[in-house]
C-alpha cells in the first residue's frame, strides 16, 4: 500500500481518497458501539449529549444509570438468570461437542457429511424458526417456560460453534501421539485427558467462549421457550427497547461491550497460542 | 523367498485371515467414532431436529376439526355446496351431538378459533351456540335445524358450512396457501381479499431489503477487506480488531445504539441541527422505517461480509497485479481485470452469508423497523405469540426454512460449510 515516489497526482488523490473512505467505513463500524459509552454516564434521562456533557462539566456526568442497574430488582433478576443459564448451557455444549468432534476427526467415520450437517444445523436455521419449532415441541413435552428448556435450547444453539472450533484444532493433530500413549499403556480415557486434551484445549476454550456468548446474547429463542421466570439480560433489554426505553439500557450495553472486549481478547490470544502450538505460524 | 507352497490367504498373528482381521479393526474404529458422536447426535435430534420436524408437521396438520366434530364431518360429505342451500336436518343433528360433547370438553372454542382463521365470525357463532346446546336434550329436542337457525341465522349461511367442509380433512395445504395470499374456496384455490393479502408483500419486502443490505455490505466491506489484505500483517491485525469488536458485541447493544443514534432527539439529528443542515422543527425520521432497518442491519452484518472477503483476498498473490502492471496495465485495469475476478468467490460467499442471515432476522427489524420495515420473521413471531394461528406461523416458517436451506446448499457448493471461519 506504499505510494511510489513517481506517483501521478491522480494516483495520489486516489491513494489518499481510498484511505479516507476506509477510515469512514471503520468509523461507521466502531462509532455506534463507542458512542453509547459516554452516553451511559449521562446525568439526565436523555439519549443524546446534553450541553453540559459537551462542555465536560462534571455535574453533567453521573453513575446513576449504573446504580439503577445494580439496584433495580428487574435488572438484577435478569442478570441472575443470565448467569445461571449461560454457564450450564456452555458446559453441556462443550462436553458433548468436544466428544463428538473427537469422534468426527477419526479417519473412518460412516455418514460423516450428513452427521456434520445435522450437528451444524442449529447455526444455519434462522433463529426465529428454531424458536418457533422449539416453542411448539417444548410445549408438547412440558419443557416450555422452564429453566431446563432454556438451557437445552441454548446448548443446542452453541454446539455448532464448539464442533467447528474443536474440529479445526484437531485437523493439525498428530494421531501417532495417541498411539504412542496407548503403546505406553495408557487407557483411552487417560490418553484423552493427558495427551489429546492439553493440545486441543485452546480450541475447546474458544469454542466454549463462542457457546457462552451465544447463550449470553441470545434473545429470540429465550423469548419463546422461556417464561417470565427465565427473563435474561438480553430479554430485559429487548422489552426495555420496545416499550419504555430507559437510559439504564445504555449502562447495561456498556457493561456488555466491556465483556465482549474481554472475550475477544481471550479468543485472539488463544487462537495465536494454538497456531503456535501446532507450528502453523512462525513466531 | 523360498517357493511358496502356501497359496492360502495371508494370516494375521492370531491365525485369522488378514483381510478379515483388518475389516474387524476398521469396524471397531467406526463403532468407536460413532459411539463418541452418538450422545451429541441424540441430543441435537431431540432438542433441535425434533422441534423443526414438529414445526413442519404443524404447517399441514388440521386434525382439530375432524376430531372435535367427527359426526358433522361425516354427515357433511353428502352435502353439496353447489345447491346454494344450507345442509339438512341430518347434518344439524350430527352438529348438535358433536357440540354437546365438545362443550363438555370445552373444545368447541378451539375448533371455533381454528375455523375463524378462515372465515371471521365463526368463533362467535360457535361460542353463542355452545351456551345454548349445553341445555338441549339430544333425544327429545329434535329437530335441530330450526333451533340452530333460531340461535343465529348464520347457521343457514352456505359459506359457514363450506368452510367447515373444506377444512375437515386431517391434513391441509390451507396454511401454505394462506402464506402466499391464497385460500381454499368452493372451487379450489382463490385469492384472499385484497386487504388481507399481506404475505406476498412481506416476502417481497424481506427479499428486497435483504438484497439492499447485502449490496451495501459489499460496497462497504470490499474496500475494508482489500485494505486489510494488503496491509502488513502487524497493522492489519490491529485494524482487524475494529472489525471483530462489532462482531463480538451483543446484537442488542448494537441495535440499541442505533435506536439512540437515529431517533428524532438522537445524536445524528442533533449534529445535523447543530451543523445547520436540518431545521430543528423538521428533524429527519430515520427510525421505525425501512431506512432504520437497513442502516442498522448493514452495520450488524458487515463483519460477515468482511471476514470471508478478507480470507479470499489473503490468498491472491500480489505478484499477479505486479505482473499486470509491468505489462503496461494501469492501476485500474490491473485491479479490474486481474485482482477483482480472483476476489469474486469471496464476494459470493459473503453475499450468500449476509443474505441468509438477513432474511431470517427478527430482533433488529422488530425494534427499529416500525411498520414498513418489518420482515417475514416478525409475522411468524406475531402468529406464534399473539394471534395464536400456529399453523400459519409454521407454514411461513417452513417456506423461509426452505429458502435458507437452498441458499446454504449453494453456499456449500461454492465455499464448503466446513470452511466457515469464526473470527
Amino acid at each position: 500500500m506504499e505510494l511510489p515516489p513517481y506517483a501521478t497526482p491522480g494516483q495520489r488523490i486516489w491513494h489518499y481518497g481510498f484511505k479516507v473512505i476506509c477510515a469512514l467505513i471503520f468509523f461507521f463500524l466502531i462509532a455506534p458501539i463507542l458512542v453509547i459509552i459516554p452516553l451511559s454516564f449521562n446525568a439526565e434521562d436523555f439519549f443524546t449529549f446534553t450541553p453540559g456533557m459537551l462542555a465536560f462539566k462534571a455535574e453533567a456526568y453521573s453513575l446513576k444509570h449504573y446504580e439503577d442497574f445494580l439496584t433495580n430488582p428487574d435488572w438484577q433478576q435478569a442478570l441472575r438468570n443470565s448467569v445461571q443459564i449461560a454457564p450450564v448451557a456452555t458446559i453441556l455444549s462443550v462436553s458433548l461437542g468436544t466428544l463428538a468432534a473427537v469422534g468426527l476427526s477419526q479417519p473412518h467415520v460412516p455418514f460423516r457429511r450428513p452427521i456434520m450437517a445435522i450437528l451444524i444445523s442449529p447455526m444455519i436455521v434462522p433463529l426465529i424458526i428454531s424458536a418457533a419449532g422449539m416453542y411448539f415441541f417444548y410445549s408438547r413435552i412440558g419443557l416450555q417456560g422452564t429453566y431446563s428448556g432454556v438451557v437445552l435450547a441454548h446448548a443446542a444453539l452453541g454446539i455448532p460453534f464448539v464442533i467447528i472450533t474443536v474440529t479445526a484444532t484437531l485437523v493439525g493433530f498428530d494421531d501417532s501421539l495417541t498411539r504412542a500413549s496407548a503403546s505406553l499403556g495408557a487407557d483411552p480415557v487417560r490418553t484423552f485427558f493427558k495427551v489429546q486434551m492439553p493440545l486441543i484445549l485452546p480450541g475447546v476454550i474458544s469454542g466454549g467462549l463462542f457457546a457462552f456468548i451465544t447463550s449470553f446474547d441470545e434473545v429470540v429463542v429465550v423469548l419463546f421457550v422461556g417464561s417470565a421466570g427465565q427473563k435474561t439480560l438480553p430479554w430485559q433489554m429487548f422489552t426495555g427497547l420496545r416499550e419504555q426505553i430507559s437510559p439504564t439500557i445504555l449502562a447495561v450495553a456498556t457493561i456488555l461491550v466491556a465483556i465482549s472486549i474481554a472475550l475477544l481478547t481471550t479468543v485472539e490470544i488463544l487462537r495465536r497460542r494454538s497456531e503456535k502450538l501446532r507450528g502453523m505460524s512462525p513466531g | 523367498m523360498s517357493d511358496a507352497t502356501d497359496t492360502g490367504p495371508v494370516l494375521a498373528a492370531d491365525g485369522t485371515p488378514l483381510k478379515r482381521s483388518l475389516q474387524r479393526a476398521l469396524r471397531a474404529q467406526k463403532l468407536r467414532a460413532l459411539a463418541l458422536i452418538a450422545p451429541l447426535l441424540i441430543f441435537i435430534l431431540v432438542t433441535f431436529i425434533a422441534p423443526i420436524a414438529d414445526m413442519l408437521f404443524r404447517s399441514v396438520e388440521n386434525q382439530i376439526v375432524s376430531e372435535t366434530l367427527p359426526r358433522t364431518v361425516i354427515a357433511l360429505k353428502e352435502w353439496d355446496a353447489g345447491t346454494g342451500e344450507a345442509p339438512g336436518e341430518a347434518v344439524f343433528a350430527a352438529l348438535a351431538a358433536d357440540m354437546k360433547v365438545a362443550v363438555e370438553a370445552k373444545t368447541h372454542t378451539k375448533v371455533a378459533v381454528r375455523l375463524n382463521y378462515q372465515k371471521t365470525g365463526i368463533a362467535s357463532l360457535f361460542r353463542k351456540s355452545g351456551r345454548q346446546v349445553k341445555r338441549w336434550d339430544l333425544g327429545a329436542d329434535a329437530p335441530f335445524r330450526e333451533k340452530f337457525l333460531d340461535i343465529d341465522e348464520d347457521w343457514g349461511d352456505v359459506e359457514v358450512w363450506q368452510t367447515i367442509k373444506t377444512y375437515s380433512s386431517p391434513y391441509t395445504a390451507g396454511y401454505f396457501l394462506n402464506s402466499v395470499d391464497l385460500e381454499l374456496g368452493p372451487d379450489g384455490m382463490q385469492a384472499v381479499d385484497e386487504d388481507l393479502a399481506i404475505y406476498r408483500l412481506l416476502f417481497n419486502r424481506t427479499i428486497f431489503m435483504s438484497l439492499v443490505i447485502m449490496g451495501s455490505c459489499v460496497l462497504l466491506g470490499y474496500p475494508i477487506a482489500f485494505l486489510l489484505a494488503n496491509l502488513p500483517l502487524r497493522s492489519s491485525n490491529l485494524l482487524m480488531i475494529l472489525v471483530l469488536l462489532p462482531f463480538w458485541t451483543s446484537l442488542l447493544v448494537r441495535t440499541s445504539s442505533w435506536k439512540v443514534l437515529l431517533q428524532q432527539q438522537g445524536v445524528i439529528n442533533d449534529i445535523l441541527v447543530w451543523a445547520g443542515l436540518v431545521d430543528d422543527a423538521n428533524r429527519l425520521v430515520m427510525i421505525n422505517n425501512q431506512f432504520g432497518t437497513i442502516v442498522a442491519m448493514t452495520h450488524i452484518l458487515l463483519p460477515f461480509m468482511i471476514l470471508p472477503l478478507y480470507s479470499v483476498m489473503k490468498t491472491i498473490p500480489p505478484s499477479y497485479v505486479r505482473a499486470a502492471k509491468s505489462l503496461g496495465a494501469t492501476n485500474w485495469t490491473a485491479f479490474w481485470r486481474v485482482y477483482f475476478p480472483q476476489s469474486v468467490p469471496g464476494i459470493g460467499a459473503g453475499c450468500i452469508l449476509v443474505f441468509i442471515l438477513a432474511i431470517g432476522y427478527y430482533i433488529t427489524p422488530e425494534l427499529v423497523g416500525g411498520t414498513d420495515g418489518t420482515f417475514i420473521s416478525n409475522r411468524i413471531a406475531y402468529h406464534i405469540s399473539r394471534s395464536g394461528n400456529w399453523g400459519l406461523g409454521a407454514a411461513l416458517g417452513t417456506i423461509l426454512l426452505a429458502v435458507v436451506l437452498v441458499l446454504y446448499w449453494v453456499y456449500d457448493k461454492i465455499v464448503g460449510i466446513d470452511n466457515v471461519s469464526l473470527g
